[in-house]
């Protein structure tokens, strides 16, 4: 694999993770528990898919096929995808998209903290506009833990199944292969195993301190680093991808 | 029955520097969450630099009925703008 190829997925990947969590969090619109909160979803949906569209144009001139950002977004089949399974979950109740909020913003904190330093300019750019965001995510899934996870029975009930289903998924997020050995050692990614036990401090006091159970799972899913995803990828491009399948390079 | 969290007002500044201008109001269940709220609302158009947030219940309204005593005795008392007043020569402003 030559450093652009790596290049190239790991965009994709950074894209994806982006776009395809950007698309599930646009399904709380109209369906948030109350007005402010329906606001608050999509914002950080809007926030997750602007990036996308950075990371994937980028991609798409590291490419040097001529593409688009949409090329990659609408014409890719779920194969093709590097998103991590944890994003393509349905939104479930609102506890599940809470937990899932946590672990992926404390995450994309850490990721993009270390990315707005990176030797590749452009990714530093992207990551430097990203971490503010990310920080906002950060902190309001963070309010939303303590407050499911100390409010009523009911809320810290589904609150702590969304973190007990959710916890399997989280060991593919430290996964390093090929592509980030070498951008590792380009100083374009950075030390995802690093990155784990930063997240493990970052989120186990917020869960503590949200009276939630650490969980102890046996087996973590992985796959998506080589394009191998749940049946939900499928689902999400149908719907995402309608138009560009219906009407080839619509425009409006 | 209202389930609707509790009311907050929402003041938003522009510039730094500048006043904070009523906006709106939220729902929210604590001042952090108002904070948030407000933010998601009212500055994602990159409208403020600034938010206050009160609780709407601490803020205390002249009466719609006590109108007319309050404020209509201002009508003809032109005398109160500063507009009588030569301008110093070289001030911009009063």
């Amino acid at each position: 694999m030559t450093n652009q190829e790596a290049l190239y997925i790991y965009l994709l990947r950074l894209g994806d993770n982006a776009l395809i969590n950007g698309h599930r969090l646009a399904e709380w619109c109209s369906r948030g528990p109350f007005l402010e909160e329906d606001l608050a979803m999509t914002n950080i949906a809007l926030d997750n898919i602007g990036r996308s569209q950075a990371f994937l144009k980028y991609a798409a001139a590291i490419d040097g096929k001529g593409k688009t950002e949409d090329d990659l977004a609408y014409k890719r089949g779920e194969r093709e995808f590097y998103n991590h399974l944890i994003t393509e979950l349905p939104i479930g109740d609102f506890a599940y998209t809470v937990a899932k909020q946590l672990i992926m913003s404390c995450f994309d904190v850490l990721v993009f903290t270390d990315l707005s330093n990176s030797k590749d300019e452009t990714i530093a750019g992207i990551a430097a506009k990203a971490l503010k965001e990310s920080r906002y995510h950060f902190v309001h899934a963070r309010d939303w833990s303590y407050r499911l996870g100390k409010g009523t029975e009911e809320s810290h009930r589904r609150y702590q199944n969304a973190i007990q289903d959710l916890w399997m998924y989280t060991g593919e997020l430290f996964e390093m292969n090929e592509v980030e050995n070498i951008l590792l050692q380009e100083g374009i990614s950075n030390n995802l195993q690093e990155v784990r036990s930063n997240w493990i401090n970052l989120i186990m006091p917020i869960l503590q301190d949200s009276s939630i159970r650490i969980p102890t799972v046996d087996y973590m899913q992985t796959g998506s680093c080589k394009g191998i995803h749940s049946e939900h990828l499928g689902h999400i491009l149908s719907d995402m991808q309608y138009l560009q399948r219906a009407y080839p390079d619509a425009k409006w | 029955m209202d389930t609707q969290l509790a009311l907050w007002e929402v003041f938003i500044q522009k510039k730094s520097g500048g006043d904070h201008t009523h906006c709106g109001s939220v729902h929210a269940s604590d001042s952090a969450m108002a904070l948030q709220n407000a933010r998601d609302i009212y500055t994602r158009r990159n409208e403020g630099s600034s938010i206050w947030v009160i609780p709407s219940q601490f803020v205390t309204a002249s009466k719609a009925e006590d109108a007319d005593m309050l404020f209509d005795p201002a009508d003809d008392k032109i005398y109160r703008h500063p507009t009588f007043y030569v301008m110093p020569e070289g001030a911009k402003q009063i």
